[in-house]
């Protein structure tokens, strides 16, 4: 298990582990400004490293009524 | 990254306050600003009583947090659209709103829009010229209607909305885009009642990016509606959303300084000569009637455009 599972909605994705969470969503093409991340339900800052095997949920942050 | 103020892990870096903070920290530090900019732009002041308007959405539901811990005497109300979207997205917000109360001992107050007008936005945007495209035109102009009939009823000094900084800076590019100065003009965290049938509107939110907002309801675990109302969907306030994040990516604070200025600009009078100071008139300078129905303003003599609409929708019920 290499790789880190990415969640946005009901969108996943994949990343290799080892990398920052910034450097992860830039590869993904996400903006940083419009999400939030957790790890195990706890919020995450971008500079954190992302860790083989892990997951890691997006919680999207733009509403628009 | 650490904490600006424990050597706790940051749960979240606001780039342009160049500010990190923890799960302690930065729900504190929400709340302290928000008194601040509370007084700042002279919203309500702890004597007078204030009523929330919760959508069940992250925005509202932490703004009525806010307040409620600030000791403020603040009520809630919930209007009922009857809008179901294939998941039940009236009753689903309905029922995280009266639990949020429950929570809390706090006093929300429920009005249906089908109660008000006989039907529910969707039917209500069926039937009429102004919802042919999209409910959103009459389900704006109902639920203004409903908060002001309910605020002014409650004998409420202000009512509270939770708008955050990333939706005054949508509608801000929006009008500028156009150059609707009147709507310029009348976009403030204050804006204070100019006739007997309105009540004055407060935006404590107006500072805070809706990243940090919806940061600060899982940080303080509470439970929002995360499903859009379907009716959001594709909206010209999302694209807009969207561009600006895109902005603010590449330079942190983009979005904040352009609203702050904007504000200042209005201080100095920029937009001053669209919209007097006195009462009684409205966006534009236009003279504002009172609807001999309900009581609200209206820019035409007669019934306002609420009172319009209900009234079509009798009629029309009594032809078939
Ligand atoms: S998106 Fe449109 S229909 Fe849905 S709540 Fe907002 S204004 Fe009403
Ligand atoms: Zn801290
Ligand atoms: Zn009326």
């Amino acid at each position: 298990m290499e790789t880190v599972k990415i969640v946005l909605r009901d969108q996943e994705y994949e990343v290799k582990g080892g990398m920052t969470l910034r450097d992860a969503l830039n590869q993904l093409g996400i903006n940083r400004e419009s999400v939030l991340a957790t790890r195990q339900g706890e919020l995450i800052t971008d500079d954190e490293i992302l860790r083989p095997g892990e997951t890691i949920r997006l919680v999207a942050v733009i509403s628009g009524g | 990254m650490k904490c600006r103020k424990c050597p706790q892990k940051a749960v979240i870096n606001m780039r342009q306050h160049k500010l990190a903070l923890c799960a302690v920290h930065f729900p504190q530090w929400m709340v302290e600003q928000t008194q601040r900019f509370i007084q700042k732009y002279r919203m309500f002041t702890p004597e007078e009583r204030v009523l929330v308007a919760v959508s069940g959405g992250k925005d509202s539901l932490s703004l009525w947090d806010i307040l409620w811990q600030l000791g403020y005497q603040v009520d809630g109300v919930y209007i009922s659209l009857g809008i179901d979207g294939g998941f039940g997205y009236s009753q689903k917000s309905q029922a995280l709103c009266e639990k949020f109360a429950a929570q809390r001992g706090l006093k929300l107050i429920v009005v249906s829009a089908s109660d008000q007008v006989g039907l529910t936005i969707p039917e209500l945007a069926a039937v009429t010229q102004r919802g042919k495209d999209k409910p959103c035109s009459v389900c704006g102009l109902t639920k203004r209607h409903i908060l002001d009939r309910v605020a002014l009823e409650g004998k409420y000094d202000a009512l509270a909305t939770g708008h955050n900084l990333d939706d005054e800076v949508a509608v801000l590019f929006g009008n500028t885009l156009n150059w609707n100065v009147g709507y310029l003009s009348r976009q403030s965290p204050v804006l204070p009642a100019r006739h007997p049938g309105l009540v004055r509107k407060v935006k404590p939110l107006c500072r805070f990016y809706e990243r940090e907002m919806a940061a600060y309801a899982l940080v303080r675990g509470i439970e929002y509606i995360y499903e859009e109302c379907p009716h959001a969907e594709g909206s010209t306030t999302i694209y807009y959303k969207t561009l600006l994040n895109q902005l603010e990516a590449d330079r942190p604070g983009a979005k904040l300084s352009f609203y702050l200025a904007f504000l200042r600009a209005k201080e100095k009078g920029l937009f001053a000569q669209f919209f007097p100071e006195e009462e009684g008139l409205g966006a534009g300078g236009e003279v504002l009637h009172t609807c001999p129905n309900c009581g609200g303003p209206t820019t035409l003599e007669g019934l306002c455009a609420f009172c319009r609409m209900v009234d079509k929708v009798h009629e029309m019920g009594k032809q078939t």
